[in-house]
């Protein structure tokens, strides 16, 4: 594949916008386990949400 | 289910669980696919073959709006109805329309520059788009240093409608203006003026964009109503304490 005289430029605008993009999927996956884990902690020491005491009541 | 029952977080958690695979899953294949094509896609007889950037510019652009777009509709769920899953649509929106309008300017900024000769020019187009870049921070710093959640929620929902008056100063500035920036040559009135060859390539993109910003929308508004329920539960934690 030839990309011609710019093709700096064009993979350039390919690896910006794929750090971009990796790095918002990397802080979704990080936050969701990190939610969890704050969860199950809370979970573990007895922790519960009104609704769920009613669930449970 | 019907709708109304989505208004239920654990409900609508229940339904992202199901189809975020099938969502991550379409959007590999349709990057695959739009990749294969883009990279394959003969080069433009002006450009040549930095039209390639087009593929990822375009998509990255409509998101940019079409963020903002998401959060004003979740702006009037959040004042008019006051429903909150309106509230943690709009926020998971913000930093993903802020992403997407990133990676517009800084794709059109590397393209600008072998087609114009220069990276930036304050032409309408240009300026208004990063205006909306602005608008982002804007309503990402009052979610994230607002003290009292609710207080943060209204005031980006207020900035979420004024700002909202950016979106046809973009999309028309290019013919109220004269600008660097080229007229709408994709969703304009008598059809598009690209080759199908390239129209092709930039449609199944534009596509897998749009399957990876639903994703990752739902993925945040997941962890969102996780992270409330995180503070709902040190709060009763504390309450039990002060007791």
């Amino acid at each position: 594949m030839n990309l011609g005289p710019h093709a700096d430029f064009i993979v350039a605008a390919y690896a910006a916008t794929l750090f971009v993009i990796a790095a918002l999927i990397a802080w979704v996956l990080l936050d969701y386990s990190a939610q969890r884990r704050i969860l199950g902690d809370l979970e573990e020491r007895g922790i519960t949400r009104r609704a769920q005491r009613k669930v449970n009541d | 289910m019907a709708v109304i029952d989505l208004a239920n977080p654990t409900r609508f958690l229940r339904l992202v669980e199901r189809v975020l695979p099938w969502l991550v899953a379409a959007t590999v294949i349709l990057f695959a696919i739009g990749l294969y094509r883009a990279i394959n896609a003969p080069d433009d007889y002006q450009q040549g073959a930095t039209v390639k950037i087009m593929f990822l510019h375009v998509p990255a652009a409509w998101l940019g709006m079409f963020g903002w777009a998401l959060m004003s509709i979740a702006a009037l769920g959040t004042l008019v109805w006051r429903h909150p899953l309106a509230d943690v649509a709009g926020k998971a929106a913000a930093p993903l329309g802020a992403a997407f309008t990133f990676i517009c300017l800084v794709t059109g900024s590397l393209w600008g520059r072998p087609t114009w000769g220069t990276y930036w020019v304050w032409d309408a187009r240009l300026t208004s788009m990063l205006i909306l870049l602005l608008l982002y921070f804007g309503v990402l710093a009052l979610y994230w240093t607002a003290e009292e959640p609710g207080r943060g929620a209204r005031g980006a929902a207020i900035l979420s409608l004024v700002g909202a008056v950016n979106l046809p100063i973009i999309k028309f500035s290019v013919d109220w203006w004269n600008t660097l920036h080229q007229p709408a040559s994709v969703l304009r009135i008598g059809g598009s003026t690209i080759d199908p060859s390239l129209l092709t390539p930039l449609l199944i993109m534009a596509l897998a964009f749009v399957c990876l910003f639903i994703t990752l929308h739902l993925a945040i508004m997941r962890n969102e109503i996780l992270r409330r329920r995180v503070r709902s539960m040190r709060l009763m934690q504390a309450q039990e304490m002060h007791a």
